[in-house]
């Protein structure tokens, strides 16, 4: 991914902010956003769930969902082999229709990263041009309990070896206890982590692990404080705790990234993470960007699924849609 | 074509069959009907489903006397519990034949099928289960021991919820063990009639339940028939009225559900998203076609230009078009007559000054359509903030402090419904008590369950339905009269029994 300047949104931060991001300028702003109703968020969601996407736009929506995922492996017991296998998934996923799109990226862990990009070769690259991005989770994924200076030397590796997107964690238990400031710092730092050497820089997805932060209210104060601090994507989960995402906390993220685009012109992406796996959960999400922030969002560069067994039930409706009946697991690959 | 331009979805009419013609159901048999047929169509196509017969006096007379036969010969003498057996049958008929009816109910009505499907049905079925438990169990509605039903009701119900006001209706009436006579509303009987497929294949005896049709004409002979115990009536003021001056002098009880004109109430500190899903679910639900409609959008001045945009946004994501599709959240306005009013009060308001804003849609060419429209700068005194519309057309007005919010809300003759947002309960609770409107909602609209109390203040009507309360419009005490034998006895042991 092309780089963006660190000062611009972080300038634009302070002017919103109105003072120096510390934790009571934070907190004044982040209480001063509109509640959210709990009843109301997860009813319009269950709303939005029963849109009957078929024909035309079904076949656009499971190749849009194709190529929005971040075909994901993050295991303590990930190997060379694992990943190799992975990104050949990403780049071919289905071996009976090359017309299938690629994903957009393959996500793993820090120390996969070269293994990633050298496998990938010469598709590795801008999954907006159709190549397949490499994203890293860093800043001691899941938990995010470690010292700043390991979540950077975290990052910086993980840049170093080629990563294009850093999947970074917030620190929950700062969030939780009312330090924001600390929040905000480390995310600029990570941020300013993903710099490479020639000036450009890795893009920043923030995961605010929505199901450790309780209440919808926290959800979108911390979207908008990872936004606030510079991050390009906002992200629901590590997909190790539970509940990961689900349609209620994606809509509210999304209705942040809206109101963000209203107030600035720019444009952050949204990445549910865990727990999706069936196209048509997937379909859900789309129709929830498409009615939230508009379908130009339905784009590599703002919009991704954090997955790994949703891509095989995609390409069984994919061949549903195409022979016209319905094959079996047999019929998709297990990478 | 966008990906938000979603293929049709259309759901299948074929799971429906209207009859070509159809008469009165009078003592569990088709009659002809005395007087002129005429015909039910499809608001959104315009096209004939079925020609039905009109009751006229003489009919009206057979069915009250079919159903004061039933009601002395058979339901009177049948127990709680079995009439409850009845009522739970219907209400599970009513759950398998759950796509027909939202289907033939958007056929005759208009509305979106995810109305009819999601909301419409499941609510019927849910008020013949919530009746059904209060059969055998009328000794704990308030009345004392042993209350007794009225006995014959005549039931006139309107247009926008054909088969759930036929529920609000016949299910309390049953379980309190009334016998009824029920008009539908004249553009849209053709539920009701299907519905009587129901009630023969739940086996309810002969004359029960006896369904008539015809316009006002036979409404206004059903509510003035000496023989009518109870009248119940859902539609506009001016015929409530009318029925309120019919009845009169009588010994007929009633109860009126009738127009509205509802506040809905926004404050600064509000869930803003979810208060804008909250209007336009209170004003376009059903095409503004619904009594206790949000039509009065009450807007705390600091937030009215950033409320009306996100509206506006919404509103622009909304589809309008043929109600079969399951994506359609708008559907047709039910009848050429109430599309000619919504089109004349819409221009009321642009000449009292108004500033109009529609969404941008494309409507059918055939059927009878009205985009979703939003007036600001509307003051107090407009026509539109004053008269229900009854149609997809929100009035927005500021306030500036809460006491002026409750002055604006309740300066109104009707009092049928409200709505508040706020995120501070304290605030929620206090404005809750003073606002004059027999349902409120908190940061909600438009919800409704068969426990809870539903009716007007002044200009809406009077009476409850709905819960215990709506049960209690169907019942009287047992007379005082105490047995000779027990005439000796302590008083105080009489109403030991009665616990």
């Amino acid at each position: 991914m092309t780089g963006t300047s660190i000062e611009a949104p972080h300038e634009r931060a302070l002017a919103l902010l109105g003072g120096q991001p510390d934790d009571a300028t934070l907190r004044r702003y982040l209480h001063g956003l509109p509640g959210v109703d709990a009843v109301g968020l997860e009813a319009r969601a269950a709303d939005l769930g029963t849109r009957s996407i078929k024909t035309t736009s079904k076949a656009w929506a499971l190749d849009t969902i194709v190529k929005l995922i971040d075909l994901t492996t993050l295991e303590g017991a990930d190997t060379p082999g694992k990943v190799r296998s992975l990104t050949a998934k990403a780049l071919a996923p289905d071996p009976g229709d090359r017309q299938t799109p690629r994903t957009a990226a393959v996500c793993v862990y820090g120390d996969m990263v070269g293994i990633a990009v050298e496998s990938l070769g010469a598709a590795h690259g801008d999954p907006d041009d159709g190549l397949v991005a490499v994203a890293a989770v860093a800043t001691a994924f899941p938990s995010g309990r470690a010292s700043l200076e390991i979540k950077l030397a975290d990052t910086r590796d993980a840049v170093a070896a080629g990563a294009d997107e850093i999947d970074m964690v917030i620190d929950r238990g700062a969030f939780l206890s009312g330090r924001y400031g600390q929040v905000f710092d480390e995310i600029v730092a990570v941020k300013d982590a993903c710099r490479r050497a020639d000036g450009t820089s890795a893009s920043l997805k923030v995961i605010l692990e929505t199901g450790e932060l309780m209440s919808y209210d926290n959800v979108r104060r911390a979207s908008w404080l990872s936004i606030l601090a510079g991050g390009d994507f906002i992200k629901t989960s590590t997909g190790k705790v539970a509940p990961a995402a689900t349609l209620p906390v994606t809509l509210l993220m999304l209705e942040v990234v809206r109101d963000w685009h209203t107030a600035t012109g720019g444009r952050i992406g949204v990445k549910p993470a865990g727990g999706i796996r069936t196209s048509k959960d997937a379909i859900k999400y789309l129709v929830t960007v498409a009615e939230t922030v508009g379908e130009d969002w339905l784009q590599p560069h703002l919009f991704r699924f954090g997955a790994s067994s949703l891509l095989n039930d995609v390409l069984l409706q994919r061949q549903k849609l195409r022979t016209g009946h319905y094959s079996g697991p047999d019929y998709v690959t297990i990478d | 074509m966008g990906f938000l331009e979603y293929a049709p979805a259309p759901e299948s009419t074929s799971l429906v069959s209207f009859r070509n013609e159809y008469g009165l159901y009078i003592d569990g048999e088709w009659t002809a009907g005395g007087g002129t047929p005429f015909q039910s169509i499809n608001p959104a196509t315009e096209a004939v489903l079925a020609t039905v017969a009109e009751a006229d006096a003489a009919d009206v007379d057979r069915a009250v006397a079919a159903a004061r036969r039933a009601y002395e010969k058979v339901w009177s003498k049948t127990s709680g519990k079995d009439r409850g057996k009845y009522l739970f049958r219907i209400a599970r008929l009513v759950q398998e034949r759950a796509r027909e009816l939202a289907v033939a109910e958007v056929l005759d009505n208009g509305k979106p099928i995810k109305e009819a499907r999601d909301v419409d049905v499941p609510l019927v079925a849910a008020w013949f289960f919530h009746y059904a438990g209060w059969a055998d169990k009328l000794d704990y509605a308030g009345l004392g021991p042993n209350p007794r039903a009225l006995g014959v009701a005549g039931q006139v119900i309107p247009w926008n919820f054909p088969l759930l006001m036929l529920a609000w209706k016949l299910a309390p009436a049953l379980a309190a063990g009334n016998t009824v006579v029920l008009k539908p509303a004249e553009t849209t009987p053709l539920t009701a009639l299907l519905f009587v497929e129901i009630l023969e294949q739940a086996g309810l005896p002969a004359g029960v339940v006896n369904i008539i049709t015809g316009a006002g004409a036979t409404g206004a002979a059903l509510v003035a028939h000496p023989d009518v115990d109870k009248v119940a009536f859902t539609g506009s003021t001016a015929v409530g009225r009318g029925i309120a001056r019919a009845i009169a002098g009588t010994e007929k009880r009633v109860t009126l559900e009738l127009g509205g004109k509802a506040a809905n109430i926004v404050f600064d500190d509000a869930p803003l998203d979810e208060a804008v899903n909250g209007i336009v679910n209170g004003i376009f639900f059903n095409q503004g076609q619904v009594c206790c409609a949000g039509s009065r959008l009450l807007v705390q001045e600091s937030i009215h230009d950033e409320v009306v945009e996100r509206l506006q946004r919404r509103l622009s994501t909304l589809r309008v078009g043929d109600p079969m599709d399951k994506n359609t959240d708008v559907g047709a306005i039910n009848s050429k007559v109430q599309l000619e009013r919504v089109t004349r009060m819409v221009e009321v308001g642009e000449s009292e000054g108004a500033s109009r804003w529609s969404a941008p849609c494309d409507l059918p060419e055939n059927g009878f359509w009205f985009a979703p429209t939003i007036f600001t700068d509307v003051q107090a005194s407009h026509r539109i903030a004053r008269e229900e519309i009854f149609g997809p057309v929100l009035s927005v007005l500021t306030f500036r402090t809460p006491d002026e919010a409750v002055a604006k809300a309740n300066n109104t003759p009707y009092g049928l419904s409200a709505g508040i947002w706020s995120d501070k309960g304290s605030r929620i609770l206090e404005l809750a008590n003073r606002l004059r409107a027999g349902v409120i909602w908190a940061n909600t609209f438009n919800r409704f369950d068969p426990a809870s109390p539903f009716g007007g203040y002044r200009e809406s009507g009077y009476g409850r339905e709905g819960g215990r309360p709506g049960l209690t419009s169907y019942l009287q005490a047992a007379p005082a009269a105490v047995p000779a034998v027990q005439a000796a006895k302590p008083v105080t042991s009489r109403k030991g029994a009665a616990k």
